[in-house]
């Protein structure tokens, strides 16, 4: 079951960061088709948000075709943003890791390794485009 | 409209002895709102709700709660509830005695809604010994547990740490979302009801200053930004509520009614709290040098 989290000093509508928080969720494969929102009321028990805010995301996302909600049951995952490629996701984790400790023993701090990620990534992707 | 709105004014005055404590206040609160009563100390949040629970008569101008007016028609006050400032309650009665004289006085009482809301205080432990939290926590209960149609509540975080202030307004949600009222809760420091409130009703010096819905008055306010000049009109500004000066700097809270076009005014969204602080300095006041802090609260 997914489980919200709000950052206030986000400038990002509560209702949206709810829209934003169950598509990536989908997008990363932790829900998919036939999963279980949690209730409004669970979410404002959670959070101290107002419970039309909830109401507003679920709506939303109703609205796009992501969710259905079924009188008296409750919200459900009725499709999902997950890409073809999610079934490669967990062996390129597991490769990504090794690299991780590879780098991790040869004395890069984590700002060195984003700064490699980072740099790698751009000149990749540019010499694609080209 | 097919049903009345849970809670409307018309030139609603109230004198207390030479001084107004409220006046030409009118209102309307859309149903199912949950309602923002802000303004600083004094402003008149607790006589428009003392009005609205028909604890005292209004001098002047009407209040209509659900469609009734509260001191011909008392019967509509069971389908309020009515939190006061430091939630009083009787402090020799035990918890498990609240409960039951409310459940005695009250046609509708759904103790099993109170029982979840209390859920970990102890039925035997006298009012008088409870924590500042577990007591704003037993008169939340006793107010739900009626399932009324409309809740008030005068200052319901005075007092309350913010881990205690965040229970309140997590176990209010919850409560509110199980019945589906209109709430309305008066508070002075906005960053408490900042996070829930959909609807603003902006209190000053006993008046109506500002009132709509968050989304809205957020969407069609903006911070303009620039170096000084006089300002004339600004395309894309409808009004101006307020102007700022610092040192060379000019900052502007404008209500927008377009796209602002000229390029020299960096042009910014503004928060709820800082929009209704603007809204309570007095209007279109020049602040010469030097540049003020900006409260972020305000204290009576």
């Amino acid at each position: 079951m997914i489980e919200f989290h709000l950052d206030a000093r986000s400038g990002v509508a509560t209702y949206l960061q709810i829209v934003q928080q169950v598509k990536e969720a989908l997008r990363l494969g932790t829900i998919d088709v036939g999963d279980q929102l949690p209730t409004v009321r669970e979410v404002v028990a959670h959070l101290a948000v107002n419970p039309n805010t909830v109401a507003k995301a679920y709506r939303e996302l109703e609205r796009e075709g992501l969710v259905v909600a079924r009188q008296g049951r409750g919200t459900f995952i009725a499709s999902t943003l997950a890409p073809a490629s999610l079934r490669y996701h967990d062996e390129l984790r597991v490769k990504f890791e090794r690299w991780l400790d590879e780098a991790d023993a040869a004395g890069l701090d984590e700002e060195s390794v984003r700064a490699l990620i980072s740099a790698t990534l751009r000149k990749t992707w540019a010499r694609r485009v080209a | 409209m097919t049903s009345a709105a849970p809670l409307d004014a018309r030139g609603l005055g109230k004198r207390f002895r030479r001084e107004w404590g409220l006046r030409d206040c009118t209102l309307s609160i859309p149903e199912g709102a949950i309602v923002g009563l802000a303004g600083p100390n004094a402003a008149g949040k607790s006589t428009l709700l003392a009005l609205a629970t028909g604890l005292i008569a209004p001098s002047e101008g009407t209040i209509s709660v659900l469609g009734r007016d509260p001191l011909r028609d008392p019967s509509v006050l069971a389908e309020v509830g009515y939190v006061a400032q430091g939630a009083p309650l009787y402090r020799s009665f035990s918890v498990a005695d609240a409960i039951e004289y409310a459940r005695r006085t009250n046609q509708r009482w759904d103790g099993d809604l109170a029982a979840e809301l209390l859920n970990g205080l102890q039925p035997r432990t006298r009012v008088g010994s409870l924590s500042a939290g577990d007591r704003a926590r037993l008169a939340l209960a006793l107010a739900l547990g009626k399932r009324p149609r409309l809740v008030l509540l005068d200052e319901p975080f005075a007092g309350l740490d913010p881990l205690a202030g965040r229970e309140f307004l997590q176990l209010l949600m919850d409560g509110v979302a199980e019945i589906e009222a209109t709430v309305v809760i008066a508070s002075h420091v906005i960053a408490d009801i900042e996070r829930v409130c959909d609807h603003i009703v902006l209190l000053t010096g006993g008046g109506v200053r500002l009132q709509g819905n968050v989304e809205e008055l957020l969407e069609s306010h903006r911070i303009l930004m620039g170096p000084r000049r006089p300002i004339g009109t600004i395309r894309g500004v409808r009004t101006i509520v307020r102007e700022r000066y610092a040192g060379r700097q000019l900052t502007l809270l404008v209500v927008a009614d377009g796209p602002i076009a000229d390029p020299s005014w960096t042009v910014e969204n503004v928060g709820l709290e800082e929009l209704l602080l603007a809204y309570m300095t007095p209007e279109r006041l020049p602040v010469q040098s030097p540049p003020e802090k900006v409260p972020l609260r305000w204290h009576g």
